[in-house]
């Protein structure tokens, strides 16, 4: 177990290495120069030399790179270019909001596709079970912004009631701080519980058909004994990982539901700073959610090796 | 196989391949496809359904997608416009059929481009090993570690709008998922002993690679594709949602459900329901699809 926690801890760098490369690259993969087309759009700075010096890019590329990376060490994110305030404040404000939003949503994926994952195994080839298919194969291909906008629009027409569009913070009003992350949340949910309750439907299926399940059985187990305790653990194994790349989907998810209703999370400030062609924001977003998202896998391994004690002692 | 010894006149029940030859077996086979997996069959009838539209859409479509009549602005559907109007009084079927040449471009575009990419890392990963084999997987990793939309997104803002440069992001994109099942899939067949036998002969690497390797994988290839279109017609509707998408006038049915649409929605609800119903029945027609032939081809990938 110790060999296995330290050499996913070691994996970790090289990750945060190569992520921090594909980010730095992200913004110098324009042809001609950042500042050009700054300039082009919007009169950022009188002088395209100062903006060169200001951005630091009239130095060689490998340099640029250090220094970038220890700024960012430092927690240094640069400069927001449209709002003129350190990016890392920028973000700080911003991403509770989103993980609140993005935990919510696994909790409500978790909660609609364990559930039903196992109704449909445990009762094959019933209403339940096409019904539950149905649905899956609907979160699939239903577009979340779809179904958000229909929430959003035809509510209003039948009933007159449209969902919250103004941000209430938590101190002011928890629970309809609460209520407003819940539809969005319900939503993304869907979608992300549609592949996971297809996996696990899949795996209860395999597990239930092994020997020491019908050893279970006839023993005499009351069912829910059976299938919780002894069927569930080992199915739910390849699930776990599945959840953690979920996570990189949820957080892209959060982008479109924020936009929607009106959350000042992450999302909404990485579009309004890829319109403003911001790019230390940009920069600094990547980088925080694929940090975010490489801690989430690292916690889901480490879940999937407390599972499955064949993994701890290989 | 005609009997010689006794010839007796052809009944009606007799089986002969007659003149149907190659087309009635494909024929058959189809019908046996339709009959195993309908479900998979009623996604295939579809995605049929979506590249006719694209192909034929000057044929099909009514009028034309930027044709304004603000005379007919927002009519509910009616026998001159199945699907109503929108707020610029343009035909909202035409449009949602002229939506599909973008989603059909963009979609196959991405996936040929993410395929491709995503066969050349497979293959060389999983065939050279090695070095090589440890850093692509572990640039494949941190690739996969940025949000979809967000990695999408800031790929954009770097580049000019228009459908190539979509093509070009959700083609890496959707290159790096596939890269996996790609390469597990060079990794086995690597392991046979014909391949083994064919390096003792002196073939070189390519010979084994074109000969050996690709074949085996071409299964895993189209499953992927198929799937992925699913995927990259999503995520080309999400970004022309967000505004990132083809510019206008040209419609994306992404784009017709987008906010700037959205206020005329609460006085015409059906601008709001048609796009989604075409996005869902594309991206509902290639899961489908993949899912069965995934079924047929290769059991062994069998998911769910």
């Amino acid at each position: 177990m110790r060999n296995y926690v330290l050499k996913r801890l070691l994996l970790l760098f090289p990750s945060l290495f190569i992520v921090s490369f594909i980010v730095f690259s992200l913004a110098r993969l324009i042809p001609g120069d950042v500042v050009d087309m700054m300039f082009e759009d919007q009169a950022y700075a009188k002088d395209i030399e100062e903006m060169r010096r200001k951005l630091g890019i009239d130095k060689a590329i490998h340099l640029q790179y250090v220094n970038w990376i220890a700024q960012v060490v430092q927690g240094d994110f640069g400069v927001s270019l449209w709002t003129k305030k350190p990016v890392h404040e920028e973000i700080l404000e911003r991403l509770p909001v989103s993980l609140e939003l993005g935990a919510m949503t696994i909790g409500c994926a978790l909660l609609m596709a364990i559930p039903i994952g196992i109704l449909a195994a445990v009762r094959q080839d019933t209403v339940q079970d096409y019904t539950a298919r149905s649905l899956a194969i609907g979160g699939l291909s239903i577009p979340s912004f779809w179904l958000a906008t229909l929430v959003v629009v035809l509510p209003s027409i039948w009933w007159e009631w449209t969902p919250p569009i103004q941000y209430v913070a938590f101190g002011d009003d928890p629970w309809s701080h609460l209520g407003q992350f819940l539809l969005p949340a319900l939503i993304l949910g869907f979608a992300s519980a549609a592949s996971v309750m297809r996996l696990l439907r899949a795996q209860m299926l395999e597990v239930l058909r092994q020997d020491y399940v019908r050893t279970a059985w006839s023993k005499g187990l009351r069912e829910r004994v059976v299938i919780l305790k002894h069927a569930l653990k080992n199915a739910i194994i390849p699930v776990v990982t599945i959840i953690g790349l979920q996570v990189a989907n949820v957080a892209g998810g959060t982008v479109i539901m924020e936009q929607i209703f009106g959350l000042p999370g992450m999302g909404r400030f990485l579009i309004e700073a890829v319109i403003q062609r911001d790019y230390p924001v940009i920069q600094g977003v990547n980088l925080t959610l694929a940090t975010i998202v490489i801690g989430m896998n690292l916690c889901t391994d480490l879940a999937y090796a407390y599972l499955d004690p064949r993994i701890r002692y290989s | 196989m005609v009997n010689q010894v006794e010839r007796q006149p052809l009944a009606s029940s007799d089986r002969v391949v007659s003149w149907p030859g190659q087309f009635g077996r494909v024929g058959k086979a189809l019908i046996r496809f339709v009959c195993a997996k309908p479900l998979g069959a009623l996604g295939g009838g579809f995605v049929a359904l979506m590249i006719v539209l694209a192909l034929f859409a000057d044929v099909i479509a009514p009028y034309d997608y930027n044709q304004r009549n603000l005379r007919e602005r927002l009519e509910p559907p009616s026998m001159r416009h199945i699907m109503g109007t929108d707020n610029l009084g343009r035909d909202i079927f035409s449009r949602v059929v002229y939506g599909a040449r973008i989603s059909v471009s963009v979609g196959f575009g991405g996936i040929g481009m993410g395929v491709l990419l995503a066969s050349l890392v497979g293959i060389t990963s999983g065939y050279f090993g090695g070095w090589f084999d440890i850093l692509f997987q572990r640039l494949v990793d941190a690739w996969q570690s940025f949000p979809p939309l967000v990695i999408l997104l800031s790929l954009i803002s770097v580049m000019q709008p228009g459908v190539p440069t979509l093509i070009v992001a959700i083609g890496i994109l959707s290159a790096s998922g596939s890269s996996r099942v790609i390469r597990s899939a060079a990794l086995a067949t690597k392991e046979n002993q014909y391949v083994e036998a064919a390096r003792a002969v002196g073939a070189s690497h390519a010979r084994i690679i074109v000969r050996y390797i690709l074949p085996n994988v071409f299964t895993v290839i189209i499953i992927i594709a198929t799937i992925g279109l699913g995927g990259v017609i999503l995520a080309e509707s999400a970004l022309s949602f967000l505004g990132f998408g083809v510019p206008p006038p040209f419609p994306s049915w992404g784009e017709m459900l987008s906010g700037s649409a959205r206020v005329y929605m609460y006085r015409a609800p059906w601008m709001a329901i048609w796009p989604g119903v075409a996005i869902s029945v594309a991206v509902f027609g290639f899961n489908m699809l993949g899912d069965a032939l995934r079924d047929v081809l290769d059991p062994r990938l069998r998911g769910s």
